[in-house]
């Protein structure tokens, strides 16, 4: 079978499964016991070993074969395990993906694995002293016990399982064709459509294709999980012509797996799967992923030009939209309003799709750094614990392909020189394992990434010191420093603080290309420290290419955007709330003077409206200064794609973009930052 | 020039009060109609503002206004020429867009000293064909945005 035009499928999903398997190992490591990890962790390698078995990649398929028994072992409580495991384990999962990688650079992804696969099969065999060896164990195929599913697979015990637990029955049912039907195909196909409305059918024997290619006697069975009863599905599968009978009997996951594990040792299930068709095996995958909660996702690669290419079409449609509608408010024809109305709401979500299409969770990037904090720790003989939080913060996909590496920089940095060692942690009084934490959040027009320490913080005396014995200040400088920017020196090139350079870090390049990349990303990097207690490092991504919420004002029929984050709260004032100080004109807000801005005035918009009695009035902030913006009237909320000018107005006053609305017309996006002083 | 190798150039040919003008095609992105424009504040006196452009919001030049020809209200032949230099994209207002032609490099003949109203800078050149003149712009000193910056720091005081 050629195979190649499945390969980039192979190589992606088989990175999302390696993936699960590095995170659920280190979550087991913490909740040894846990099943639902083990669980999800067998089904990983099972499918990885399907997979690549399928692809022709024997070395994998060997491998996970055997870490899948090692956790068919500990699923049936035959293993116990250890920290001591873990290592191991994710040993297994580093060449399994040093595989993978070799397969995606055209390799055939071989690799001794003898050693580690001995080493896996001890860990199976110690606890399990009766078992053979579990690779070569391969029984004959057994007789049929109670029922014909002697080839039930994981994914489909597991369904049914869960299936059961949420109120589901499980049914096997056999139908009998008539001995003269014709077409068998087309009533199979029949019996299955009566089948889907009952419920879900989790097998068939013979196989789905089978059937359809009538591959078959005259009998064929399924399990079905269903809500209704025997009777009803019984009588509902006999309205098909030409079935001579059916048989319909509960099926219990339970009896199943017993009389199952009589016969079958270790590792007899788990050999299904490559003799199973392909069709069955997908069919199970889609199943798996429609009913098994916490399942991964299913990606596909788009280049991300072609999306901003669907994003502007999709705004000419916007704009034809709109036109729709003024036509069809204009002609008062009913049909043609409620199909409008129905075309807008279906665009609008259309429109919510496309927009969030580039947003990626942060997840992306961080999933790969607790393996990696975990890793640098061993090497270094450290006890630390990484905590991530919001790990599904989205940020633009542009925006998190640049910024794994500086993360990666600064975790480093922290795992290195922020956490002491044990003897150390322990003689300062603090607990032994040291905690990293990373943080991603939304603010405003903002993304922050934190990563905290709490480990031994910036000696500033030594940040000094070593800043003037390399020439990047002078000592009459360094008296003067603010706190903040000591800290930041180490951010600068050519400097490293460490007295020692180890492998992770301390050459004195990495922290100050984190803070270039981050700078060319358009934010910026900011650090906190106390001497003994940790440091914080802190990141500010703008949220460029991104939705962001604005408030729509009106300045003489000219349209303008206001971001909401920078928007305190709008009010409408009447004229003698308005004060005078300086010559200048402003207002009492909550207790505060607040200069009152005209937007007009800074806009150069013609004022006609002079002596209006009521003026509306924004209220925006910088830092903590505030200042009242006046507007004409207020339209309303909108979430709205940031453009900008073009790089022939990049440097307009006080407009930071713009934005093209609902009716395809531009409005400019005000920076109010600009405005206030 | 000495070369004897006739070279054409395809440019657009464009109307501006009583003048015809001419940019080569492989820097225009494209003609379009009149649209509403958004004005921009404090931005030079010939920039009209932006469109969207397809999803693109796209700046806009009066080039009466950018070439000191007085104004005039825009009407059915009223065009926008869509130009693309180096990274910029940027939209121009004619008067109206007249032709698709090929100008062999021979004709063209360095600008002369004084052309009418138009200051001399703008002007790469200027062909001679048949009872035409075309004048061909220089659209990188149309679009030079030294000029913009520094208007821009004299409006905005």
């Amino acid at each position: 079978m050629d195979t190649s035009q499945y390969l980039d499928v192979f190589i992606d999903e088989s990175n999302e499964h390696i993936e699960v398997l590095y995170q659920k190992l280190l979550e087991l490591e913490k909740n040894p016991g846990e099943k639902a990890i083990i669980e999800e962790i067998f089904r990983a390698a099972h499918t990885l070993k399907g997979m690549s078995a399928t692809m022709g990649f024997s070395d994998l398929a060997t491998l996970t074969h055997t870490l899948e028994n090692v956790f068919d072992a500990i699923r049936y409580d035959k293993v116990q395990v250890q920290s001591s495991m873990i290592d191991l384990l994710v040993d297994t999962v580093d060449s399994l993906n040093a595989m993978v990688e070799d397969i995606a650079s055209g390799g055939k992804g071989s690799l001794n694995i003898t050693e580690i696969a001995k080493q896996l099969e001890a860990i199976e065999k110690g606890t399990m002293p009766v078992q053979s060896d579990g690779l070569t164990n391969d029984n004959v195929q057994k007789e049929t016990i109670s029922n014909v599913f002697t080839q039930l697979d994981e994914f489909e015990l597991s369904i049914l399982n869960e299936s059961h637990e949420r109120g589901f029955h499980n049914y096997e049912v056999t139908v009998q064709l008539r001995e003269d039907c014709l077409l068998k195909g087309a009533r199979v196909f029949m019996v299955f459509e009566v089948l889907e409305q009952l419920g879900e059918v989790i097998k068939s024997v013979p196989s789905v294709n089978d059937l359809e290619e009538e591959n078959f006697e005259s009998t064929f069975s399924i399990i079905l999980v269903s809500k209704n009863e025997e009777t009803e599905i019984e009588e509902k599968i006999k309205k098909v012509s030409e079935i001579d009978s059916v048989v319909v009997n509960a099926f219990s996951v339970n009896q199943y797996r017993e009389s199952m594990a009589q016969q079958e040792v270790a590792s007899g299930i788990l050999e299904i799967v490559e003799t199973n068709t392909e069709e069955n095996k997908s069919k199970s995958n889609t199943v798996d992923h429609d009913s098994i909660k916490g399942a991964h996702q299913k990606t596909i690669r788009v280049n991300i030009e072609k999306l901003d290419i669907l994003m502007n079409l999709f705004e000419e449609l916007i704009i034809d939209r709109g036109r729709l509608e003024q036509i069809s408010s204009d002609l008062r024809n009913n049909d043609l309003q409620e199909t409008v109305e129905r075309m807008a709401r279906v665009s609008s979500d259309l429109q919510n799709i496309i927009l969030t299409m580039r947003m990626v969770p942060i997840d992306h990037v961080f999933s790969r750094f607790p393996r990696m904090v975990r890793k640098l720790a061993r090497d270094l003989h450290k006890n630390i614990d990484l905590e991530i939080i919001g790990a599904d913060t989205e940020l633009d996909r542009t925006v998190i392909d640049e910024i794994g590496d500086p993360i990666v920089h600064l975790l480093r940095n922290a795992v290195d020189h922020g956490i002491e060692t044990k003897e150390e942690r322990i003689k300062n009084g603090k607990p032994e394992k040291g905690t990293i934490t990373l943080k991603a959040y939304h603010s405003g027009n903002h993304v922050f990434i934190e990563i905290t320490d709490d480990g031994a913080g910036i000696n500033k005396d030594k940040v000094l010191k070593k800043a003037i014995g390399n020439g990047l200040l002078t000592e009459r400088e360094a008296e003067t420093l603010p706190e903040q920017k000591i800290y930041e020196l180490i951010l600068e090139s050519g400097f490293s603080t460490a007295d020692k350079i180890s492998d992770i870090s301390g050459r004195g390049v990495g922290l100050d290309v984190v803070k270039n990349t981050i700078e060319s990303l358009g934010g910026n990097i900011s650090i906190n420290s106390s001497l003994g207690n940790g440091s914080v490092f802190s990141i500010q991504l703008p949220l460029t290419l991104t939705i962001i919420s604005v408030l729509l004002v009106e300045l003489n029929q000219e349209k303008y955007a206001i971001p909401l984050s920078s928007i305190i709260e709008t009010a409408i004032i009447s004229k003698d709330q308005i004060l005078s100080a300086h010559h200048k004109r402003v207002i009492d807000f909550r207790g505060k003077v607040v200069p009152l801005i005209d937007l007009k005035e800074i806009f150069n918009c013609p004022n006609t409206n002079e002596d209006e009695s009521y003026t509306s009035i924004v209220i925006v902030k910088k830092g903590d200064k505030l200042a009242a913006l006046v507007v004409d009237s207020f339209i309303g909320q909108q979430e709205v794609v940031l453009k900008s000018l073009g790089s022939y107005l990049s440097n307009t006053f006080a407009i930071s973009g713009a934005t093209i609305l609902g009716d395809g017309q531009v409005a400019l996006i005000v920076d109010s930052n600009a405005i206030i002083k | 020039m000495s070369n004897e190798l006739v070279t054409e150039n395809k440019v657009i040919v464009f109307q501006l009060k009583d003048e015809e003008f001419a940019v080569s095609v492989q820097q225009v992105g494209g003609i379009e109609r009149m649209v509403t424009i958004t004005r921009v504040p404090n931005t030079a006196d010939f920039v009209k503002g932006v469109i969207n452009l397809r999803g693109v919001v796209t700046p806009i030049i009066d080039l009466r206004t950018r070439l000191g020809i007085e104004e005039s209200p825009y009407n059915e032949s009223t065009r926008i020429i869509i130009v693309n230099l180096e990274e910029m994209e940027v939209g121009l207002i004619v008067d109206a867009a007249n032709d698709v032609m090929d100008i062999p490099s021979t004709v063209i003949e360095p600008a002369p000293e004084v052309i009418g109203a138009v200051n001399a800078d703008y002007i790469d050149g200027v062909a001679k064909l048949d009872n035409r003149l075309l004048i061909l712009l220089d659209l990188k000193k149309v679009l030079t945005n030294e000029e913009i910056g520094e208007l821009k720091m004299v409006e905005g005081q």
